[in-house]
């Protein structure tokens, strides 16, 4: 399959008018002060919204119910139907594309858009082993075999802000289900590429490269964790972890790491790159959890990307239907 | 001795170099170069300058020193003042856009987060030195005065100290993103040592006797012969 960004620019206009895009960043030319509600107002204007499904318990939150052909430009049927189950409308695909962080490439979040531009995703190979029956390796074109939905999803920041991201991927559970877990499999490691020579944040020795993160096997196996292989309907771009990346939505977004290269079952819980580096300020599970401060910010809040105020953030980013994973655990100490 | 006929430089370097991140700040806004969280964008350049300007006021006395460039020290003023306003633009953005004046919510943010306590501290150490920097404190103040003004040293080091707590990085072991605050750190450190006693009469030595070769290089017939022992530029 031809994996090649096909006319991502000229897209932006089909997906969010630039117009609209402007506006949204129009608040602070005129002196600063335009209040949420009138941006709110502006950003409804072409909203054409068609939230998910109602009344069905088979439909996932944000699931537009559509498989998107990737590689082509987005179905007409599709426009304007980006919006999450609480009905957020996704950001524009030039913000999403260009707020990445991706210390990869660079710890600034515009730079990894230009920096990413030449990065190889094709040859890609997936190697899936560790604790499971069937270890094997997946090219890009095995894993966009698996039934590829469309998942509208908000992204919430450690650093306190957020997105609202279409993604188009795969349940890491079909995947799981393929290798088998072994019983005595509980953690599932995931590994990024180590190529300093197209990576150049990965120069950086302050930094225990490659990227690594981890989830619990019941995590893993929540129909709501995709392996994003997409956005918009297009391939996912460089910038967004291409050519797949780990979507866990209840999570920060930390979690979700980029440019998978290995994933291994294990029994003991992995070490992850962000809590190598700080203990105690990134734990293993990082649920997104207002009332759970990081050290350095405050979780209460969050700035939705597009927006001038602040919007409280919810308890696991809103999607409640995971708070039985973690029944009877102590979500303070278990940050 | 004073030169009243020379064109004032230094004078007009600083105040253009001072004006022009926030000229090119606004521009940047109005032509959406900021990225696209304006808000925390603009919080966070604005805090990086105010450290660069903080920093710049602790290089003027040892670059002085250095130089013996009689301009320098009356230009210490302008500079640490120019610190101190990209410090209160970069909290004026903090408390009214980032959190819209949300005192409550401000108020538990700063009590619970050390980076805030810390950079709450900084702010506190530069209104003193802002508000006593007119002329009529340094007249009526005396003495009292070079003690006050001394605060300056610890208030660009808790500066600094706001600025690597900020970032997602471990001071201690040296990991994460704190490359930027480090240095900026080392440089302070650098220049607060360049005040030691021992150090600076060191560099005054080196400074005075790179003059003299200078000066017999160019002007031979001017050597002075006589011994040199008082320390004193001959030549003068």
């Amino acid at each position: 399959m031809q994996r090649k960004l096909k006319n991502i620019d000229g897209s932006f206009s089909e997906i969010t008018p630039e117009s609209l895009y402007l506006s949204r960043r129009d608040f602070l030319k005129t002196a600063g002060i335009v209040s949420a509600t009138a941006f709110l107002a502006a950003c409804g204007v072409s909203a054409n919204q068609q939230s998910s499904t109602p009344g069905s318990n088979t439909v996932l939150p944000g699931s537009a119910g559509l498989t998107p052909t990737l590689g082509t430009t987005v179905p007409d049927n599709a426009k304007g139907s980006f919006t999450d189950e609480l009905g957020n409308k996704a950001n524009t695909l030039q913000e999403i594309t260009n707020y990445n962080n991706y210390y990869e490439f660079s710890v600034d979040k515009q730079t990894p858009a230009s920096l990413s531009k030449n990065f190889k995703t094709s040859p890609w190979t997936v190697e899936v082993g560790g604790l499971v029956q069937n270890p094997r390796s997946y090219s890009l074109d095995d894993l966009l075999k698996f039934e590829q939905k469309e998942r509208t999803y908000r992204l919430r920041c450690v650093e306190a802000w957020s997105m609202v991201i279409p993604w188009t991927g795969f349940e890491l559970k079909d995947l799981l289900d393929q290798v088998q877990p072994m019983s005595n499999a509980k953690y599932v490691a995931f590994t990024t590429i180590l190529d300093p020579a197209q990576m150049p944040g990965q120069a950086d020795r302050f930094y225990p490269w490659p990227y690594t993160e981890g989830l619990h096997l019941d995590e893993a196996m929540h129909r709501l964790t995709i392996l994003a292989t997409g956005l918009y309907g297009h391939p996912l771009p460089n910038q967004d972890g291409a050519p797949v990346r780990l979507v866990v939505p209840w999570k920060y977004g930390f979690k979700n790491i980029k440019a998978i290269v290995k994933i291994e079952l294990t029994e003991k819980q992995p070490a992850s790159f962000w809590s190598t580096i700080l203990p105690n300020e990134y734990g293993f599970y990082s649920n997104v959890n207002p009332s759970v401060d990081h050290p350095r910010w405050s979780q209460a809040t969050e700035r939705r990307i597009g927006e001038t105020g602040r919007r409280d953030t919810l308890m696991f980013n809103g999607y409640d239907e995971v708070a039985s994973l973690y029944a009877g655990m102590d979500l303070r100490a278990n940050y | 001795m004073k030169r009243t006929t020379h064109f004032p430089w230094l004078r007009i370097s600083v105040h253009v170099l001072a004006w022009l991140p926030l000229v090119y700040l606004i521009y940047a806004n109005i032509t959406n170069r900021l990225t696209i969280n304006p808000i925390q964008d603009l919080e966070q350049v604005l805090g990086r300058i105010a450290i660069y300007w903080l920093v710049a006021t602790l290089a003027v006395t040892p670059l002085y020193t250095l130089t013996g460039w009689p301009d320098l020290p009356n230009r210490r003023r302008a500079v640490g003042l120019y610190a101190f306003l990209y410090a209160c633009l970069h909290l004026a953005i903090f408390f009214g856009l980032d959190y819209a004046f949300n005192l409550a919510q401000i108020w538990n943010l700063v009590i619970g987060k050390v980076y805030l306590l810390v950079g709450v501290l900084a702010v506190l150490l530069l209104i003193p030195l802002a508000i006593t920097s007119f002329d009529y404190f340094k007249r009526t103040m005396g003495r009292n005065w070079k003690r006050l003004h001394w605060l300056m040293y610890p208030a660009v080091i808790v500066s600094i100290l706001h600025y690597a707590l900020a970032q997602k990085g471990n001071l201690f072991t040296l990991q994460g993103n704190i490359l930027r605050p480090f240095i900026w750190g080392v440089l302070a450190v650098l220049l607060l040592a360049l005040r030691l006693p021992p150090v600076r009469r060191r560099v005054i030595g080196v400074r005075r006797r790179l003059a003299l070769r200078l000066h017999r290089n160019e002007t031979p017939e001017k050597i002075y012969t006589g011994k040199s022992t008082s320390g004193i530029n001959p030549l003068k």
